[in-house]
């Protein structure tokens, strides 16, 4: 247990690093967008979910009510709901334990610590969740100290798409030609979605093209 | 108030959402067939992720240098560059052709 979990906490350095570049970035679009320091701090420490973070930002940013904000937040996050179904059965203990255990859940500690048979690895997803969480939080320190820096200027906003490709790649490599079409189908309805649904939504929907996995192979 | 509002709330979504799933199954045998569907979720959440994140502003459709930036990193990836070398390249090719 305590191995696995030393594990997942060294291999998340690369992605940790990286979050705290996607997190610096948070801070100073937190704080230019009306966030005093500490909101933008204690936001990411008790939400640690960036995508949400910046969908809810970004609207209040732009003059959008409390009701949008928390809105699009969960539409962001909704990709969690099937990969919380789908880690449910490798947790033990009653509902509420299980329920906090996946609050760890992020999106790359989900997919590393998905074992091929379907089941994950739970030491191995607490710690590298773990090293995240301090950078997460660490790096929106950052951003907010270093308020006034353009994130844009500095390519930031390139991070997150790159993170997640990594993580495509990663995960391609290990998978089937399935994985491949899956892939590209999930690509392709959510782009072709972006234009007429809310933010968010096209994540949810695309993530349907895993139900592929249905069919007896 | 209308932040600190937002924060509270967006947690309570957020910790309700990752959640739900764990708290309504648990610790149990997987169907083969839910097992396939769980091993494809996950290429079909990152790439959708990457498309929308790289492609599009909020529900506009929008490729820039952001776009350039993400494809040059996922050419290092594919040719064995690890992940943090392979994000900074995006962030530094994007921020190069914001100069130009």
């Amino acid at each position: 247990m305590a191995e696995r979990f030393r594990e997942g906490f060294r291999a998340s350095a690369p992605y940790a690093v990286a979050s705290l570049l996607l997190s610096f970035s948070f801070g100073a679009v937190a704080v230019a967008a009306g966030l005093s320091p500490l909101a933008a701090v204690v936001m990411s420490a008790i939400v640690y979910a960036g995508s949400a973070q910046f969908a809810s930002i970004g609207i209040l940013a732009a003059g959008g009510g409390v009701g949008a904000a928390v809105a699009a937040a969960a539409l962001m996050n909704s990709r969690f709901l099937p990969m919380g179904v789908a880690l449910g059965p490798s947790l033990p203990g009653g509902r509420l334990k299980r329920a906090l255990q996946g609050q760890t859940v992020v999106d790359s500690s989900w997919a590393l610590a998905l074992r091929e048979d379907g089941t994950f690895d739970r030491p191995f997803l607490f710690g590298h969740s773990a090293g995240q969480y301090v950078c997460w939080v660490t790096g929106t320190a950052l951003g907010v100290l270093g308020g006034g820096v353009d994130s844009r200027a500095l390519g930031l906003d390139a991070i997150f798409p790159a993170f997640f490709l990594a993580l495509l790649i990663g995960e391609l490599r290990k998978g089937t030609r399935t994985s491949l079409g899956v892939a590209l189908a999930g690509a392709g309805l959510a782009l072709a979605l972006v234009p007429v649904t809310p933010v968010g939504v096209p994540v949810l929907v695309a993530s349907g093209a895993a139900l592929v996995g249905l069919r007896r192979t | 108030m209308r932040i600190w509002t937002t924060i509270a709330l967006v947690a309570l979504v957020t910790f309700t959402i990752k959640g739900l799933g764990p708290a309504v199954l648990g610790d149990r045998e997987l169907p083969a067939a839910f097992s396939r569907v769980v091993l494809l979720l996950a290429p079909a959440l990152l790439a959708a992720l990457v498309i929308t994140s790289a492609a599009a502003d909020g529900p506009e459709l929008r490729i820039g240098a952001d776009t350039a930036g993400v494809a040059f990193a996922g050419l290092l990836l594919l040719r064995g560059v690890t992940v943090l070398p392979a994000v900074l390249a995006a962030a530094v090719m994007t921020a190069l052709l914001r100069l130009l």
